[in-house]
């Protein structure tokens, strides 16, 4: 088997995640599936490393996941404060734009 | 795995890519096909855990256990305590509402699957280097000298942007007190002069259920919403038992009648049993 | 000594600033105030006009450079003041019959409770005007040209609280607008042409420039000069100008304003010589004001609006001189200087007899008053005399001159311009020898004024007098002392370049028979007026006196001309702009909104709705890169 498959694996499990961020509702489990899109990167540059034969690749995914973990804090706040304000976890609730 | 150019892996890995890859998949899929959010996490973090394992199998142990300790661990458990917070019983509709929306999704969705393998073939990549020789040192030896040298900006930067993600979470999730907080002697006065002096009546109906979103029954049977607690009131979680142990009373004796072979005293209002139960209480009421 | 210049203008500037701003506190002390710094004004300008007349004729033209006003790269104005002997004429001109004019006004303007404000505007125009003729450039000067703009309608318009007055006043302002559009333009075609305003390299330059350029330069200023002067076509604000203080009469709209326009046209000499055509048109300009003014100034019975018709006819006079060219540029600023004498003086006898007479104007009810007023008819008679060109005052050797150079021009034109020249100094005889016999001879006409009282005619304060015998001193000796041994002229000619021109008639055959016309012109007066008795109520008249009873129907000809043609030309324009421009207009606003609301609908609020616009947007740019690495 060529590593490369776990490239398409990423792909596939990346476009899962998008589209289940266009599809839900709940922002909760938008957010997660904004995870699931970053764990998908994490794969494919994890994969890339191995491809390439040196470490950059992890030194990103380890970035990635540090920039995940602080958007994971301030997003689930964000989230946390809206249900105070609107009693409501739906995103088409906040859609104050909306004529 | 031991020369510096390989063409293909071991029919282990192999073996293990294909099988966990399915469930990989599966498990994404679940996490946006869920209508519980619960599910979706827990669906979520099983994904996360195979990718650990495929992380490890590519010779990143380091950010196999992080993923695993970081991200499965505490990641999703924050996920999970959000949704506790917010409500874990309220299941999605799973309807749509925006015009179009689901149509637009899956085509944008499985256009840009179909792009993205075709980037990835078009790379066309044959032969691949393998991390045996960047691994040498030991794999969290080499991230380090990476981290510390080359990435070191990187790294102080993230760590800034960790502290900020910190504070604005506090920030975010904090309650500014607008009026000062009432003193002990204030709210017994308030108490006292208030309409409940004694506790407030507890959840529950004789004694078949004391489950806290159950109101209790006020004398002409009608639930109180005053003996649930007001979280769950908000989300509107409060489960009725008067009609729910009506029903539940009705489908007994209806299945009792069933093995007994007698005519169902109910059978000739069965379709609107709700509305014979509802004109009954009426008819109370008016006496 | 150039360094004070800047101080003539900056003394009535300063009174002006102060009177103006300094409130009620400066009331008993305002018009002292006032006329001490025109006063000062006068006296900086007779110091440099002393030290002018130390130094030979080619140096005296002084130069002051205050700042640079717009230092743009190509475009460059100064604050700059050039005193030459033009300039210096004017200086004296205007501070000295301003200072006059200050000092008349205390008396005059007593008893008026915004006196201290009329001063402050007085000080104003006098600051305007000043740098007006000591500018350096055309466009430091068209400052100034506004700046009097703007004082004679606050002057006009002073009395406020008479809808007339403020009505004149607005009339004044609009139609000085045309004018100073005119010379706006002008500035520009300077611009264009010679890229600079200053007099120097644009009169320089005029030699080099192309006859039709020069024409349309010369035929814009001659509009301004139209606008400032109240020369036809642009007279008539001139008669309802008298609406205004008669001070103000005397000082801007018969001594001073009024003769901008001669200035701008003498001044741009080097302009109007290179362009044949434009002169011409001033000389028709001119000669056709000329018998506006002196037709306009036999019917009238206001005795001030028929003085305003003897002004403007005058002006006419010094246009046409202006116009023939370096043969009369002299004698245009000489009959302006004596005429600011004599015609301040008219007009302050006229305000002395108004004062005295409880501010009636009509000349029929006035008579016989030169018993009462002994003072005033004195003054009045010697201006009288000089205005109409008795031998040996002023007006007599500046008109006969300027009668002789329009003879001088040559040609048929010579011919038509000379005699239309003499026929005006017929009327002029006429119409002055008609104020002098209705208002200080014949029977006492006196009519009881609204309060039911009869005036009691009396001479007028000191403070009123002495300008008027100072007047009429400088309209009896003005005249001769200029012209013996052509004095005048040669102080002006480094600046005008003098040209005795080629008159077909002797000088003494031009004097004869302006002597004859003048004479012709009082007996008919006299007959007409002084040996019967005169009605109080105006006969009906012939079709003329009528016609010039109306301003020779100047209002009514603007009124069908420029008010109806201008209420159609709006009307139909208004309808282009409600049909096509509008339609064009509102159809591009209806078809962006009809669109925006089809798009508007993109824009639905939902989170999730802009994502999917994003996703699909990430996966164009991933086609993109394919295709940018497949190529």
């Amino acid at each position: 088997m060529n590593p490369v498959n776990y490239l398409y694996l990423a792909a596939l499990l990346f476009t899962i995640g998008a589209t289940g961020v266009l599809i839900r509702r709940n922002v909760i489990v938008v957010f997660m599936c904004i995870e699931l899109m970053l764990n998908a990167c994490n794969l494919a540059f994890v994969a890339f490393s191995r491809l390439h034969g040196n470490l950059d690749g992890q030194i990103i995914a380890f970035f990635t996941m540090v920039v995940a973990a602080a958007e994971v804090v301030v997003g689930l706040a964000i989230i946390v404060s809206l249900f105070r304000s609107r009693h409501s976890a739906s995103v088409d609730d906040a859609s104050l734009m909306k004529l | 795995m031991t020369g510096l150019a390989a063409y293909t892996t071991s029919t282990g890995e192999a073996f293990q890519f294909w099988v966990l890859g399915t469930v990989a998949v599966i498990g994404a899929l679940c996490t946006i096909l869920m209508r519980k959010a619960v599910h979706s996490a827990l669906c979520l973090a099983g994904t996360m855990i195979i990718l650990a394992v495929f992380y490890l199998a590519n010779g990143a142990y380091f950010l196999g256990i992080v993923q695993i300790v970081v991200y499965t661990g505490a990641i999703m458990m924050l996920f999970l305590f959000v949704v506790m917070l917010v409500g874990v019983t309220a299941a999605d509709s799973l309807t749509e509402t925006i015009k179009g929306q689901r149509w637009l999704a899956a085509l944008c969705g499985f256009g840009f699957a179909i792009l993205l393998f075709a980037g990835i073939g078009n790379a066309s990549v044959k032969d691949f280097n393998g991390l045996a020789k960047a691994n040498e040192g030991g794999n969290v030896e080499g991230l380090a000298s990476l981290i510390f040298t080359k990435y070191v900006f990187a790294f102080e930067i993230t760590g800034a942007l960790l502290i900020t993600a910190t504070v604005g979470a506090m920030v975010l999730t904090h309650r500014e007190r607008t009026e000062r907080a009432k003193t002990q002697r204030e709210r017994s006065e308030e108490r006292v002069r208030g309409k409940h002096l004694p506790p407030l009546p507890a959840p529950g109906v004789y004694a078949r259920h004391n489950a806290v979103d159950i109101a209790g029954l006020l004398p002409d049977g009608t639930p109180s919403e005053l003996t649930v607690n007001k979280t769950l009131r908000e989300r509107g979680q409060i489960r009725d038992v008067s009609t729910e142990a009506l029903n539940d009373l009705r489908a007994l004796e209806q299945r009792a009648a069933d093995r007994l072979e007698r005519p169902d005293p109910h059978r000739k209002g069965g379709g609107r049993n709700g509305d014979g139960d509802r004109a009954e209480e009426t008819e109370e009421a008016s006496k | 000594m150039e360094n004070l210049i800047a101080l003539l203008v900056a003394a009535p500037l300063l009174g002006a600033a102060v009177l103006l701003c300094g409130g009620r506190r400066l009331d008993r002390v305002g018009h002292w105030l006032g006329t001490l710094l025109s006063a000062a004004s006068f006296v900086i300008g007779l110091a440099l006009f002393t030290d002018m007349l130390g130094k030979g004729a080619e140096e005296r033209s002084l130069h002051q450079h205050l700042f640079s006003w717009i230092p743009v790269e190509g475009f460059k104005a100064d604050v700059a003041f050039q005193l030459d002997q033009l300039s210096m004429t004017f200086v004296l001109l205007i501070s000295g019959v301003g200072t006059l004019i200050h000092l008349y006004s205390i008396g005059y303007m007593e008893h008026d409770e915004r006196r201290r404000r009329f001063f402050g505007y007085l000080n104003l125009f006098l600051a305007a005007m000043l740098l007006l003729v000591l500018a350096d450039n055309y466009l430091l000067l068209y400052v100034g040209w506004e700046g009097v703009g703007l004082a004679s309608y606050l002057l006009i318009g002073f009395w406020q609280h008479k809808p007339s007055a403020a009505t004149a006043a607005k009339k004044a302002f609009l139609v000085n607008r045309v004018g100073d559009m005119g010379l706006s333009i002008a500035i520009m075609l300077m611009f264009t042409t010679f890229g600079t305003f200053a007099f120097g390299p644009v009169l320089e330059a005029t030699g080099e420039t192309s006859e039709g350029k020069l024409t349309a330069i010369g035929l814009m200023l001659l509009l301004a000069a139209c606008g400032k002067s109240a020369q036809v076509p642009l007279q008539s604000w001139l008669g309802d100008a008298m609406e205004g203080p008669t001070p103000v009469s005397a000082l801007i709209h018969a001594a001073t304003m009024v003769t901008a326009g001669v200035y701008l046209i003498v001044r741009s000499g080097a302009i109007f010589n290179g362009a044949p055509d434009a002169q011409l048109a001033v000389t028709v300009v001119g000669a056709v004001t000329l018998l506006f003014g002196a037709i306009v100034g036999c019917a009238k019975d206001d005795i001030k609006k028929a003085l305003a018709g003897s002004t403007m006819s005058q002006i006419g006079y010094m246009i046409l001189a202006a116009g023939l060219g370096p043969i009369g540029y002299v004698f245009a600023i000489m009959h302006l200087v004596t005429h600011g004498f004599f015609k301040a003086g008219l007009f302050l006898g006229a305000g002395s007899v108004m004062h005295g007479m409880n501010d009636e104007v009509d000349m029929r009810k006035y008579g016989g008053l030169r018993k009462y007023m002994p003072v005033t008819f004195v003054t009045f008679g010697l201006g009288y005399l000089a205005i109409i060109g008795f031998p040996g005052l002023s007006g007599f050797f500046s008109k006969d001159k300027i009668i002789e150079a329009a003879f001088a021009k040559g040609g048929t034109e010579g011919w038509i311009l000379g005699s239309v020249a003499l026929l005006g100094a017929a009327i002029t005889a006429y119409y002055m020898t008609r104020v002098m016999l209705l208002t200080f001879f014949g029977e006492k006409r006196w009519q009881p004024d609204a309060q039911g009282e009869l005036p009691h005619p009396h001479e007028s304060p000191k403070s009123m007098t002495i300008p008027m015998i100072l007047l009429a001193v400088g309209s009896v000796f003005a005249g001769g002392f200029f012209s013996i041994g052509d004095r005048f002229m040669h102080w002006l000619e480094p600046v005008t370049h003098h040209d005795h021109g080629d008159s077909p008639l002797s000088a003494a055959t031009v004097t004869g028979a302006t002597m004859v016309v003048l004479v012709i012109g009082v007996s008919l007066a006299w007959v007409q007026y002084g040996r019967r008795p005169v009605p109080v109520v105006a006969p009906r008249g012939s079709l003329l006196t009528r016609a010039a009873r109306r301003d020779l129907l100047q209002d009514d000809f603007n009124h069908v001309v420029l008010v109806r043609g201008g209420e159609h030309l709006t009307r139909s324009l208004v309808y282009v702009d409600h049909t096509l421009v509008d339609g064009v207009v509102n159809g591009t606003a209806a078809s962006v909104g009809g669109l925006s609301g089809r798009l508007r609908k993109l824009q639905n609020g939902y989170a999730r709705s802009y994502a999917v616009s994003m996703f699909g947007g990430a996966a164009v740019l991933i086609v993109a890169t394919l295709l940018m690495r497949a190529v």
